[in-house]
């Protein structure tokens, strides 16, 4: 078993950020919506873990969900759509 | 009793070239060639200052950009809002992000078993395997890959008759069916087999004494959909299960609407064969998968022979790629599942409330039993065709894709009692994972302007209101 890493409410923080960031770098309007959405769910559901173990299961898998973001939030800005009708210019 | 139109309400609506314009078939025919233009910038220097540049211009091949009386709409995008999830779906990124890998690095062929690139391929296929079984409370094994749904209805309802067909001449189907089950079993018919079609009560579902009357001493097989495609009705599955088993015929159940979007369990509902899709729960397209239920044995005589790959039901090389983002697309329908579940009934709620309190409306199929992310709505005394072409901003459909080039009114409408009026004047809605309330919105006060633009043109919008009835007037032939 791996051990457990302890991790301050400040990298919370960080990490709830890069999410927040990459989600919004996506291209398409829906997807972005979604991963906005998704993160403000996931990290508010998961507010009131107090166990370091479970806080570092989160924080791990976490933060291969933000590699997956990260590299679709890229790819989605390599093929340009035109936007939707509710989104302004 | 001709409505004269005042042409700046028409240009409104129309941009000027429409306006005045005889041959409506070329209005009909600009439909296919729509407005998605898309630009290919694979050039590494524009992944970073990718905020956007686009100019809004309205797309090519487009003339008929309909305009929204209450706002500016050049401040805004031009691609409509994809509300037709029952057709397929997108992507979702986390899918892609699985595939590409099959596309990078892993591509030995999964049946390689004598060495490192086939074992690795194969143990993702597996992995994937396991997870679309999960979904339905199925043991990884009893799932066969195929290209899709289309091709495991044909798979079961062939299959499974033609086995058995020394014995066995009978199976049971409904009248809502998807068409490749229906065109299957019509195929069965040249064989010599006899097919019932059962009918459906007006909230689109099959009454459960009128099948277990239907059943024979040589049935072989039951087929009822899960969800259907068009009204979205959730068919009573779990006693049609129970009356299949207790007469010892095998039940399947096309579930390419369903999977992953209601809950199933296919030991519960003695369910023998199903149909699963994946491009309908946001994994790639061209790919499904059947379950085939080992205990007590299902068989089937396969349509693809060849190497003996699945079992020997389905032939061929899978293609990993899509296997596994079928995987993953099956895996993320359980993590979110219970959010999903909540977006979608919000916003299909506030779409129904939003869409029946324009007057003269209603929901088709049953209220209760349906599946929210399908809410199918008649509009009267509005042709559907000409509500979708006056709603370029919204992807919508009148019913399923397959016959949505036809302007034939739905044969599922029909089955539940619906006059044509009625069938031609319907519109389905998918609502989805990706779908915003923001769209939702947009959707309800567009069609609540349309709908109203629409009527104000019709002759019997003017005599409904005049309080006429309208089977009371004898209309004269030519």
């Amino acid at each position: 078993m791996s051990t457990v890493v302890e991790h301050s409410a400040k990298d919370v923080l960080a990490l709830y950020r890069s999410f927040l960031r990459n989600a919004s770098k996506f291209g398409n309007y829906n997807f972005r919506s979604y991963f906005l959405r998704k993160t403000r769910d996931t990290f508010r559901e998961n507010k009131n873990i107090t166990d370091k173990e479970q806080i570092d299961k989160f924080f791990k898998q976490s933060q291969l969900d933000l590699a997956i973001l990260k590299r679709q939030a890229t790819i989605s800005q390599m093929y340009h759509f035109d936007k939707t009708v509710v989104e302004k210019l | 009793m001709i409505k004269k139109l005042s042409l700046d309400v028409c240009q409104k609506y129309f941009p000027s070239q429409i306006i005045g314009r005889k041959d409506i078939k070329i209005l009909a025919a600009t439909r296919f060639f729509s407005s998605t233009s898309v630009d290919f910038k694979p050039s590494p220097t524009n992944i970073n200052n990718a905020t956007v540049n686009t100019t809004p211009t309205a797309p090519d091949g487009s003339p008929i950009s309909l305009k929204n009386a209450e706002r500016d709409d050049n401040l805004y995008g031009t691609r409509p809002i994809y509300l037709d999830m029952q057709a397929t779906t997108p992507v979702d990124p986390r899918v892609l992000d699985k595939m590409l890998q099959f596309y990078t690095g892993l591509y030995g062929n999964p049946h390689s078993s004598t060495h490192a690139y086939g074992w690795e391929t194969e143990k993702e296929v597996e992995k994937a395997r396991e997870n679309i079984a999960k979904v339905i409370g199925a043991d990884p094994k009893e799932i066969i890959f195929t290209s899709g749904a289309t091709e495991t209805n044909n798979m079961c309802i062939k299959g499974v008759p033609r086995f058995y067909k020394k014995t066995k001449k009978h199976i049971i189907t409904a009248q809502t069916e998807h068409k490749c089950v229906l065109d299957s079993a019509r195929h069965l018919q040249d064989e010599g087999f006899d097919v019932t079609y059962l009918p459906v009560n007006s909230n689109g579902l099959i009454e459960l004494d009128q099948l277990e009357k239907a059943i024979r001493k040589d049935t072989c097989l039951v087929s009822i959909m899960a969800v259907n495609n068009e009204i979205g009705v959730i068919q009573p599955l779990e006693e049609i299960g129970k009356i299949c088993r207790k007469h010892k015929v095998f039940f399947h159940t096309d579930g390419a609407q369903a999977y992953g979007k209601i809950p199933l369990d296919v030991n519960k509902y003695n369910i023998d064969l199903m149909s699963i899709s994946s491009h309908k729960i946001y994994g790639p397209k061209g790919v499904g998968a059947c379950f085939v239920r080992r205990r007590p044995r299902v068989r089937l005589e396969p349509i693809i022979n060849g190497g003996g790959q699945e079992r020997g039901l389905r032939s061929g090389t899978l293609a990993p790629a899509a296997v596994c983002g079928f995987g993953e697309a099956a895996r993320l329908t359980m993590a979110e599942s219970e959010r999903d579940k909540k977006h979608i009934e919000k916003l299909s709620n506030k779409l129904i409330n939003g869409l029946l309190s324009i007057e003269h409306t209603q929901l088709n199929g049953s209220p209760i039993h349906r599946y929210p992310g399908c809410v199918n709505i008649s509009f009267a005394y509005i042709e559907g065709e000409s509500l979708l072409m006056a709603l370029k901003d919204i992807a919508l459909s009148s019913g399923s894709a397959c016959t949505s080039a036809s302007l034939e009114p739905s044969y599922v409408l029909h089955a539940l009692g619906a006059d044509d009026a009625l069938a031609h004047s319907s519109i389905r809605f998918g609502i989805g994972r990706f779908t915003t309330e923001e769209e939702i919105d947009y959707v309800i006060s567009a069609i609540n302007h349309r709908v109203t633009f629409l009527r104000e043109l019709s002759p019997l919008w003017e005599m409904v209101k005049e309080g006429i009835d309208l089977n009371s007037i004898e209309w004269s032939g030519h």
